[in-house]
């Protein structure tokens, strides 16, 4: 009993790192990869629009009904310590700080992450990549490095889209509506934001969400059985370990990046 | 030819480097395809052509350019060069004017034969097929087996075709190897083996359903199963 309970904890253990030497290994297969994309910008160009642009809607969306309500409660809050002229401020941080990035991060693993797992997935399962193989082109180099790139360079843009809407959606809600000083609202902001310490960070944070969320998501597809029932396994596992990974990324990002 | 699990899509496997294997090697054009570096493997490679079970074309693709994605990758060619290889390669499969439809828009028997016109793209010395009559109508396993003959002859390639369809494949192939459980149990010209008394090669021909690929999938007897056995009512 014992010794069959050691050895399925021997299995786990052996197995997780065997799953993590191949993750670590195929992560630097796509760096050392995407050489040749530089003679071949359009591949990148390409997979730019498949994942950004077509993320772009939900991205704006979420961002302005984010901003909406964090106007909202932060004028509910801020009214009660008299402070409600520095909401401009509050959002413009907590946007550009945490909500972002963050946020953004979990749409994109929900909306581009998903489908670039099912879209691996599904041409593992239709054979089409060993096609490619068998026609002497490298899948990693032609299908995984572009879209990889891709991702990488999408999340900071949509990233920072996410946090302007999500300023105008407060601005709306504190200015238009409730009535904030508008002159407070957007002079506070002026002055507190840094930005290199807010912006910049932000931007790094996205950028590093972007890497981790991207290469689970091409890896989970690439990893996958070419069966149904195993495609959709691995469209779930990116969305949960993805969202894991941002979570804990952004925790540990957030330590090093604001502790004084 | 042989059964399914007979190990005949391992062979080709095998040959393309998909598979290393467990013992012994394959030597194609000289070299033993295991021990290649990846770039030698790549070229290598790029003297192969190989038909997919189901094609195995990209969805995302028109037919014109599923045939092109080979050329564009491994050439130079300025594109009004490659469009015109396209489309001889399309004609040659008869689906020139199909060229701008995409895999969903077409049937699986045309698929299969765009399929073909991408493994012939590049004008490869070797060209491998798996299983290309599988699941094709009768006309289509026809004209796919003659464009299969005639192209290899056209091309003056090497052909391995898998398959376990006897009726097209004695058509066509010059010779003719039987695998089971991983071995070549016979072989021959196909007439030599239409009258074969090899007790595999006949069952396999005459479409038997008992011989030495039993019915049933080895294991207990029923009786076993069904606790059957003298004095087992007592």
């Amino acid at each position: 009993m014992i010794a069959r309970f050691l050895a399925a904890i021997g299995a786990w253990l052996r197995n997780s790192v065997q799953d993590l030497g191949f993750a670590v290994r195929s992560f630097f297969l796509i760096i050392a990869s995407s050489g040749g994309l530089w003679r071949r910008p359009r591949l990148v160009i390409e997979q730019l629009f498949f994942i950004g642009n077509r993320s772009l809607v939900i991205t704006a969306v979420s961002g302005l009904f984010v901003g909406m309500v964090l106007g909202l409660q932060g004028y509910y809050t801020l009214t009660t310590y008299g402070a409600e002229q520095s909401l401009g401020l509050l959002v413009a941080l907590s946007l550009t700080r945490e909500l972002g990035p963050v946020v953004t991060a979990l749409l994109f693993a929900g909306r581009a992450g998903t489908s670039l797992t099912a879209e691996i997935g599904l041409m593992k399962a239709g054979e089409q990549l060993s096609a490619m193989e068998m026609m002497a082109v490298n899948p990693i180099q032609r299908v995984l490095a572009p879209r990889f790139w891709a991702g990488v360079i999408a999340m900071p843009i949509l990233g920072a889209i996410f946090t302007a809407v999500g300023i105008i959606g407060s601005y709306l809600v504190g200015v238009i509506l409730i009535g904030v000083d508008e002159g407070s609202f957007w002079s506070q902001m002026q002055s507190g934001v840094d930005v290199w310490k807010e912006v910049g960070n932000g931007t790094i944070k996205s950028l590093v969400f972007g890497i981790a969320v991207t290469f689970i998501a091409l890896f989970q597809g690439y990893q996958a059985q070419p069966t149904p029932e195993d495609v959709s396994g691995a469209t779930t596992r990116t969305v949960v370990i993805s969202s894991l990974m941002v979570w804990w990324l952004d925790f540990m990002m957030t330590a090093l990046m604001f502790s004084k | 030819m042989g059964g399914s699990g007979s190990g005949k899509t391992t062979v080709l496997r095998l040959i393309g480097g998909q598979l290393r294997p467990s013992s012994g090697s394959v030597n194609i054009d000289g070299q033993i395809v295991h021990t290649l570096k990846t770039d030698q493997l790549y070229q290598l490679r790029r003297k192969m052509g190989m038909l997919f079970q189901h094609g195995a074309l990209f969805t995302d693709l028109t037919a014109f350019e599923n045939v092109a994605f080979p050329l564009r990758e491994h050439t130079d060619l300025n594109e009004e060069l490659i469009r015109t290889l396209v489309l001889m390669k399309l004609h040659a499969v008869g689906l020139r004017n199909a060229a701008q439809l995409k895999p969903a828009e077409i049937s699986g028997g045309m698929g299969r034969r765009v399929a073909l016109a991408r493994a012939i793209a590049l004008d490869p010395e070797l060209i491998m097929y798996d299983e290309p009559f599988a699941g094709l109508d009768p006309i289509s396993m026809g004209v796919t087996a003659n464009l299969i003959r005639n192209l290899n002859d056209a091309l003056g390639s090497t052909s391995i075709l898998v398959s376990h369809d006897v009726k097209e494949c004695f058509a066509i192939a010059d010779y003719v190897y039987f695998l089971s459980s991983g071995k070549i149990v016979a072989h021959g010209t196909p007439a030599e083996m239409a009258v074969s008394t090899h007790p595999y090669v006949k069952q396999f021909v005459n479409a038997e359903a008992d011989g030495p690929v039993p019915f049933h999938y080895p294991g207990k007897s029923l009786a076993d199963d069904l606790g059957l056995h003298a004095g087992a009512g007592r």
